[in-house]
């Protein structure tokens, strides 16, 4: 790319808002993702009988199966929140920067 | 392609021929199912059908983007599929449901540390490699840095990968195949091996995705009917998993406690280190960074992890219905007990999901299982080699060797040949590998690639003062330090080799050997004063705008 397009957009103030935008979102979901994960191995590494309480009283199925089934779909729905936002702001964002400076 | 008019028909009348004579050849062992016949026609069906592909791909495929990315005109929700068939690997399909079936909820942990590394995929790395990238993963390490160092780097850590990787996906084909069909080994591996070289040479990206994508229809259609199947019939028609937990629980050795975290992770240390294991070697398997390149932009990219994770997150959870309905519907079936395997059942765990598929719906859904786990492997293993193709001729040959002069044709008779020789490769590994064990793989394939790939990616995209010396010492380091601490750990050191006590406690040395990279890198780069890391410094500024915007990133073709 020549120098003076990254300069252009560089120093475009719609291409600040992006990156801090998506860079602040992006690492946000990504610790969101790791703590999510984390809280339940660790729970799986230290109170394994917490997991294995009946949902209720005199139920076979435990607490970690709606929690490992859950820790599934948090996955699956974090990328979905995240595409909604991409499609909305960073896809806009990008186009705009775009127009403006080719 | 004269050639290929010419050998097509031979090829696949061969293949036919050969697989018929094989599977009524030498039936002695003990091991092996008596022949097959659904699960052959079924097979035989899938085979016809993508080498049709590759002919169709094949006339497709005329230059170096056409071969390594398909031309940049998947589509997402294609790629999504395409991913979710190059991710679910047979191992992962009876290999957890095997688990469920064993231990109960352990196997549940493993699926869930295989699923959360595709939002960190999505988040951190998708986009910006689509951006930044042309064919592999080290298009995106090279970009501001020293060509030659860093792509011998890169195009290493993924051969070293995709070889470990495919070891263990073809002692697990020939193994399967001979349960499956009662194909010998030899000629199940020879099978994979010529098949494979031939989707890969002619059909390139274009024939292995719509393999995969293929595969992944299948694989998610069977296993569907056999986990709802499964829980009717162990639910005695009710569709309430409560009952079949229930009936599990009365019927399996270690009662109630499968329905709770058994022995799997015990060691606090072990189960954050497999966890980053699980998580990030995701985000750096060769195979798997490749189908980035093969969507037209950043959105797509982004889009195929959000269908990938989804098809693959679906897809454990039908693999823990599996292993309850099997432990229900299998335990104390006489039809399917073999006192001396693991588990009681014949073929032992990991046949758990084949054998529950005769349970619920007969011969005929045995067959359509059958193939579809051969299917799966073939899928997988023309993803790996392509991808190794790929670092040859793509990273060292044209990049390394001939630094960057050599045309396009030129190279993609070097990714040809490469591919024929890594299915040969793949074919003698599959051999040497037959009887030994190989549990330690994906120990050390997930650990490598989450220790050497992923950190030197996640880096060259973030890190603006990473400099070439930096990326070298870390990216090695990390190579270096987790193969080792696998062969010095657990399952090596004391289970293959037998020399006693390891002298590495622990089977995943992740939370070490990424924390080795990460460090190698920050100070290998902050160290560096030389004028080649100043001019790495500056261009981080036009690599950084590429890998925002999308602006200069390269483009679908034309046709």
């Amino acid at each position: 790319m020549q120098q003076d397009l990254v300069h252009a957009i560089k120093s475009n103030p719609k291409y600040h808002e992006l990156v801090s935008k998506r860079s602040k979102f992006a690492w946000s979901m990504s610790i969101l993702m790791l703590v999510i994960y984390y809280a339940f191995i660790l729970v799986v590494a230290y109170d394994k009988p917490l997991l294995a309480t009946p949902l209720w009283a005199g139920a076979t199925m435990t607490i970690g199966i709606p929690v490992g089934v859950a820790v599934i779909v948090s996955a699956f729905v974090l990328t979905g929140i995240y595409i909604q936002r991409a499609n909305s702001v960073f896809d806009r964002l990008t186009r705009e920067i775009k127009e403006e400076v080719l | 392609m004269r050639l290929w008019k010419y050998t097509f028909p031979t090829i696949l009348l061969t293949l036919a021929a050969g697989s018929a004579l094989a599977a009524g050849g030498d039936m002695g062992q003990v091991e092996k199912q008596a022949l097959n016949i659904p699960a052959i026609i079924m097979f035989l069906v899938f085979v016809a059908a993508t080498l049709g592909i590759t002919y169709w791909a094949a006339q497709r495929t005329k230059t170096a983007k056409d071969f390594y990315a398909a031309g940049g005109g998947i589509t997402g929700f294609q790629n999504g599929l395409a991913i979710a068939g190059d991710y679910m690997s047979a191992a992962s399909f009876l290999g957890i449901s095997g688990l469920v079936f064993l231990n109960g909820y352990d196997g549940l942990i493993f699926s869930v540390g295989w699923l959360v590394g595709w939002p960190i995929i999505m988040f951190l790395i998708a986009e910006q490699l689509r951006n930044l990238g042309k064919y592999t993963y080290a298009d995106v390490v090279s970009y501001r840095f020293e060509r030659v160092p860093m792509r011998s780097l890169a195009a290493t850590a993924a051969l070293v990968v995709v070889v470990l990787y495919l070891i263990g996906q073809m002692v697990g084909a020939g193994k399967l195949i001979q349960v499956l069909f009662g194909l010998d080994y030899v000629y199940a591996v020879i099978i994979v091996g010529v098949l494979i070289i031939m989707y890969v040479t002619f059909g390139g990206m274009l024939a292995t995705t719509w393999v995969q994508i293929i595969k992944a229809g299948l694989l998610l259609f069977g296993a569907t009917i056999i986990a709802f199947g499964a829980l009717y019939f162990a639910s005695d028609g009710t569709m309430s998993p409560e009952r079949m937990f229930q009936k599990a629980v009365e019927i399996h050795p270690k009662k109630d406690a499968i329905m709770g975290p058994g022995a799997l992770v015990s060691d606090p240390i072990e189960a954050i280190s497999l966890g980053l294991a699980l998580m990030f070697g995701t985000a750096g398997l060769p195979h798997i960074l490749m189908r980035f390149f093969t969507v037209g932009n950043a959105i797509e990219a982004r889009k195929s992890v959000f269908y990938a994770t989804g098809w693959i997150g679906y897809f454990y959870i039908l693999t823990f219905l599996m292993g309850f309905g099997a432990i229900v519907l299998l335990t104390g079936h006489p039809e399917f007990a073999d006192p001396a395997a693991i588990g009681g059942i014949k073929g032992g765990q990991n046949m758990a999901a084949v054998n529950l598929a005769t349970a619920v719906g007969g011969n005929l859904l045995l067959g359509f299982i059958s193939a579809v786990a051969f299917a799966t492997i073939l899928a997988v293993v023309s993803g790996l080699t392509l991808a190794g193709a790929s670092a040859i001729s793509h990273d060292l040959y044209a990049n390394v060797f001939a630094h960057g002069n050599v045309n396009e044709q030129q190279e993609i008779r070097m990714s040809k040949i490469a591919t024929v020789v890594l299915g040969i490769i793949a074919i003698l590994l599959g051999i040497a590998f037959e009887k030994q064990n190989i549990a330690y793989l994906v120990a050390l394939t997930f650990s490598v690639a989450a220790s050497a790939n992923f950190p030197i990616l996640l880096m060259s995209i973030y890190y603006g003062k990473m400099t070439t010396r930096g990326a070298l010492i870390g990216g090695w380091l990390g190579l270096i330090s987790a193969t080792t601490l696998v062969i010095i750990g657990p399952t090596v050191w004391k289970e293959i080799l037998q020399l006693g006590d390891p002298i590495f406690p622990y089977k995943y040395p992740a939370f070490i050997s990424m924390t080795v990279a990460f460090l190698g890198i920050w100070i290998g780069s902050m160290l560096d004063t030389s004028e080649r890391a100043k001019l790495e410094h500056a261009a981080f500024e036009a690599q950084d705008v590429r890998c925002q915007t999308g602006i200069g990133a390269e483009g679908a073709s034309s046709h």
